[in-house]
């Protein structure tokens, strides 16, 4: 064939689609797989962990992110650059306490929701998009940070956005915080 | 494409799930959680071939499919094209790839070799369920000599 096949729009199109697809497919296999919707929930994030622990390797070797010297750093690229990156949004950022430690995501765009409508009947409890909370908790940790991150709003469950919380556990090392003089 | 990769690795994750949820000790066990991954590609393979561009469902031929599985699909899928393609004219392809992606994070040659068709399933089903989408009624299964080099069988069902 003459035209430059890997250049079609469409299947860039094709390939963001996989992705979405797949995810809804196995959504769709663990409810089958499990009755009650926090086991669907807490498959997905478990899935989702493995998955971040190896995704933060592949995100430093494509970004050029330098060293950050706090949390709200570290938030600003998880939804700048990560999540730009591989689903193509940027969540915007807001910080929930004066001490800096907990932060929300907020979803207008969704990606991973582009063919769903609705929750399953039966399944109003069900996160769908658990895994995210996975990837970025399993990411974290593989630098060293512990965090709780879960579904704080969602707008498969009727709420107005879709929100992501993250609560970072334990301060930074303070050897981590020194300023270049 | 950072979006290829996260395909792969949640691909990757599915396969050792799936493969720990649904095991059992007998080789029934096996052939539950591969059946059960072929089943998920079905569906995607169904739901990417009615994303196709509208020009792809006038073929005229069946070769003219396989041949489009095996640059269309596979580029938009995996970046690259199958490596070869041959048939007997009489219904059976072997579409070979020559460095699978989803086999590429995996040890070359003969190690894990075992291992191999739990990463296969997913797309065996892909291309049936694509297939399926482009009104042709299949079965596809798919074998390993030596990673990262693959073979998929397409076996067209007459009706």
């Amino acid at each position: 064939m003459s035209r430059p096949v890997l250049r079609r729009p469409e299947y860039h199109k094709i390939n963001k689609d996989l992705f979405v697809l797949t995810y809804g497919a196995l959504v769709a296999q663990l409810c089958k797989d499990y009755e009650k919707d926090e086991d669907v929930n807490k498959y997905l994030d478990k899935m989702g962990y493995g998955i971040g622990t190896r995704l933060v390797e592949d995100f430093l070797a494509r970004s050029c992110v330098r060293r950050c010297h706090s949390y709200s750093e570290i938030t600003d690229i998880i939804a700048q650059v990560a999540f730009k990156m591989y689903l193509g949004i940027t969540p915007s950022v807001t910080c929930n306490n004066s001490s800096r430690t907990e932060f929300s995501l907020i979803l207008d765009k969704n990606p991973l929701v582009e063919f769903v409508e609705e929750l399953p009947a039966g399944r109003s409890s069900l996160c769908y998009c658990n895994l995210l909370c996975g990837i970025i908790r399993g990411a974290l940790e593989m630098v060293h940070l512990a965090a709780d991150v879960t579904f704080l709003q969602d707008r498969l469950k009727g709420d107005r956005v879709t929100e992501i919380g993250i609560t970072f556990l334990k301060k930074l090392d303070e050897k981590k915080c020194r300023r270049r003089k | 494409m950072a979006d290829a990769a996260l395909f792969e690795f949640l691909h990757t994750e599915m396969v050792a799930e799936l493969w720990a949820h649904h095991s059992d000790p007998g080789p029934g066990g096996q052939k539950m959680s591969l059946s059960v991954l072929e089943g998920m590609g079905f569906r995607v393979g169904q739901a990417l071939g009615e994303r196709l561009p509208q020009e792809t469902l006038a073929f005229r031929e069946e070769l003219d499919v396989l041949k489009f599985l095996c640059k269309d699909l596979w580029v938009a899928v995996f970046q690259k094209q199958m490596d070869s393609l041959r048939t007997n004219h009489q219904g059976t392809y072997v579409l070979q790839d020559n460095s699978f992606p989803l086999l590429i994070r995996m040890a070359s040659g003969l190690q894990y070799l075992e291992e191999a068709p739990k990463f296969l399933a997913f797309t065996c089903g892909l291309l049936r369920g694509t297939l399926s989408t482009l009104g042709i009624k299949s079965l596809v299964t798919a074998s390993v000599a030596s990673l990262p080099t693959c073979k998929f069988q397409v076996v067209i069902q007459k009706t």
